[in-house]
């Protein structure tokens, strides 16, 4: 499905990692960790497409990263949910539609209707739904930005701290969300520092842990 | 409903939700109105200009072509016969509908202007005029001068050819100057589009960075500025087309034939300015596309 074979990426000085290798396999569960600065959110780009390595394979859905169009591109992100760290959304817009945003974008404004008012109700965002990101905080994004990433029911699922400005109940119910989906079949990929998160979605789900460190990664690691 | 119109209903309900991802801007979206209505009213001038010349060309080299003079400068007392010889001729030849020398009263009429009304004209060297009209097919200049050589040498024939082709070549060249003129215009119009394009897109720059982030491909991001600045330009070519068209309707007409009282439409030339809001929008619908593209094709 996502396949790095033997990845290095650096942002001009020094390589971040080198000789790396990770695949997600269809309907798995992985969280990724590592200290703060290790490239966490630099493997996660490199995983839906919004860098390109420096040296080494990235196979994204059986195509070749680097030999993407735009419009490939385009097409990848559209099954790749992705929650990022610094969530921005379309300030002007209502929460819903920046919700609604990626079926708006692939044609599929419809679907909005079904499913929207479920997916605000689960992260708790109905009374903000008719408010402006910018209006909204810190966590209130964070949740918007995951109910964003689902919408479309996409094959992968890759969110970058996304519970990293919400309380344990809230942490717990957004992966809740997150565990149903991968029930479905679904592949998800997490960045997270938060081992009890990491804890309990163990007692729910066979979850493999990577760590990054030192430009190594580290596959099935043990708390 | 007919299924063509579904379609293209469709397709505009679809663009207009790609629309409102980009945030509305209320001043650029006026100065582009602004703009295109101010070239479409100079257009509708440039036109206009463009087809009253065109029509003043043609119709001076018409009439001209038609109308001729034969100058008769006789020696005093031998005019009468000599006129009465070249009237013979001119009788006589193919093409030639109608031939009627002035009388002394008309050629008096003539030279009013520049002599006073008490001129003597019996007693000066005045050569006799004949008008000669040609009728549809006309007549052979050429053949006709080698006649009156022979039988009036005294009369030279004055086809109004000389003075008559600088002014038509002048009228042409305006005809041409207008189109220049509109050429212009657009080009003035797809610059300024262009600009303002590029303007808005570096202003979202984030809109476009969060669109292409949940999947939107580069047409659908193009999409949203290509309708709003297609349909404000064409808004502003259609106010700006009506106020100049009222203008060319406001200009004193006269039918006297000449260049400034001629200046506007007839008949059917009335609808040729429609055709601007509509070029108008075609026009920023290809400017705004092209920047669009080029700009989400650079940006990372
Ligand atoms: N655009 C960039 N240009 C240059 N250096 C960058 C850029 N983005 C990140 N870096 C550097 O690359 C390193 C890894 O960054 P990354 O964001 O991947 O870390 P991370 O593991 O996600 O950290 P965190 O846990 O704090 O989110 C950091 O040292 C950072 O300074
Ligand atoms: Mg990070």
């Amino acid at each position: 499905m996502i396949e790095l074979e033997n990845v290095a990426y650096s942002y001009g000085g020094d390589s971040l990692f080198a000789g790396l290798s990770l695949q997600l396999a269809p309907g798995s569960f992985q969280f990724l960790t590592g200290p703060s600065g290790a490239g966490k959110t630099t493997l996660l780009k490199l995983c839906y497409g919004d860098l390109l390595a420096t040296s080494g394979h990235v196979t994204l859905f059986g195509k070749d990263a680097a030999g993407l169009t735009r419009d490939d591109v385009a097409l990848v992100r559209r099954r790749i949910g992705v929650v990022h760290q610094d969530c921005q959304f379309l300030d002007h817009l209502p929460l819903s539609e920046n919700v609604a945003l990626p079926l708006q974008v692939s044609g599929r404004s419809k679907e909005a209707q079904d499913n929207l008012g479920d997916l605000l109700g689960w992260v708790g965002l109905s009374r903000q739904a008719a408010q402006t990101p910018p209006q909204l905080s810190g966590g209130e994004r964070q949740r918007a930005a995951l109910a964003r990433a689902v919408i479309t029911s996409p094959d992968v699922i890759v969110a970058d701290e996304p519970t990293g400005n919400v309380d344990w109940e809230m942490s717990q119910r957004l992966l809740t969300l997150l565990i149903e989906l991968n029930r479905m079949g679904k592949t998800v990929l997490i960045a997270t520092h938060d081992l009890n998160l990491i804890r309990f979605a163990k007692s729910q789900v066979v979850a493999n842990v990577l760590r990054i460190r030192g430009g190594q990664l580290e596959t099935g690691v043990t708390l | 409903m007919n299924p063509r119109v579904t379609q293209i209903l469709g397709l505009l309900q679809g663009d207009r939700e790609a629309d409102r991802a980009v945030p509305p801007t209320g001043f650029t979206a006026r100065l582009t109105v602004f703009t295109a209505a101010a070239m479409a009213f100079l257009a509708v001038f440039a036109l206009a200009l463009s087809v009253a010349t065109g029509r003043l060309a043609d119709r001076w080299s018409a009439e001209l072509a038609r109308t001729a003079t034969l100058r008769i400068s006789a020696p005093a007392g031998e005019g009468e016969a000599q006129v009465r010889a070249a009237l013979q001729v001119l009788e006589t030849t193919p093409g030639v509908a109608s031939a009627r020398a002035l009388t002394p009263e008309e050629q008096a009429v003539l030279l009013e202007p520049w002599f006073g009304p008490d001129l003597p004209l019996e007693t000066l060297p005045i050569p006799r005029l004949i008008e000669v009209t040609a009728d549809a097919d006309g007549y052979d200049a050429t053949g006709l001068r080698a006649r009156l050589q022979a039988e009036v040498p005294a009369a030279v024939l004055d086809d109004h050819t000389r003075w008559r082709e600088p002014l038509v070549d002048a009228a042409n060249r305006l005809r041409t100057l207008g189109w220049v003129a509109l050429l212009l215009i657009g080009g003035a119009v797809a610059a300024m589009i262009t600009l303002a394009a590029q303007s808005a897109l570096s202003a979202n720059a984030q809109v476009i960075r969060v669109m292409r982030l949940v999947g939107a491909r580069d047409a659908y991001i193009a999409r949203a500025f290509v309708r709003r600045f297609t349909l404000r330009a064409g808004l502003g070519a259609l106010v700006g087309t009506i106020l100049g068209l009222l203008a060319v309707a406001a200009l004193p007409d006269g039918d006297d034939g000449g260049f400034l009282t001629g200046l506007g439409f007839s008949g059917a030339g009335w609808f040729l300015p429609l055709f601007i809001p509509p070029l108008a929008a075609v026009v920023a619908f290809l400017a705004t596309r092209a920047a669009a593209l080029r700009t989400l094709r650079t940006q990372a």
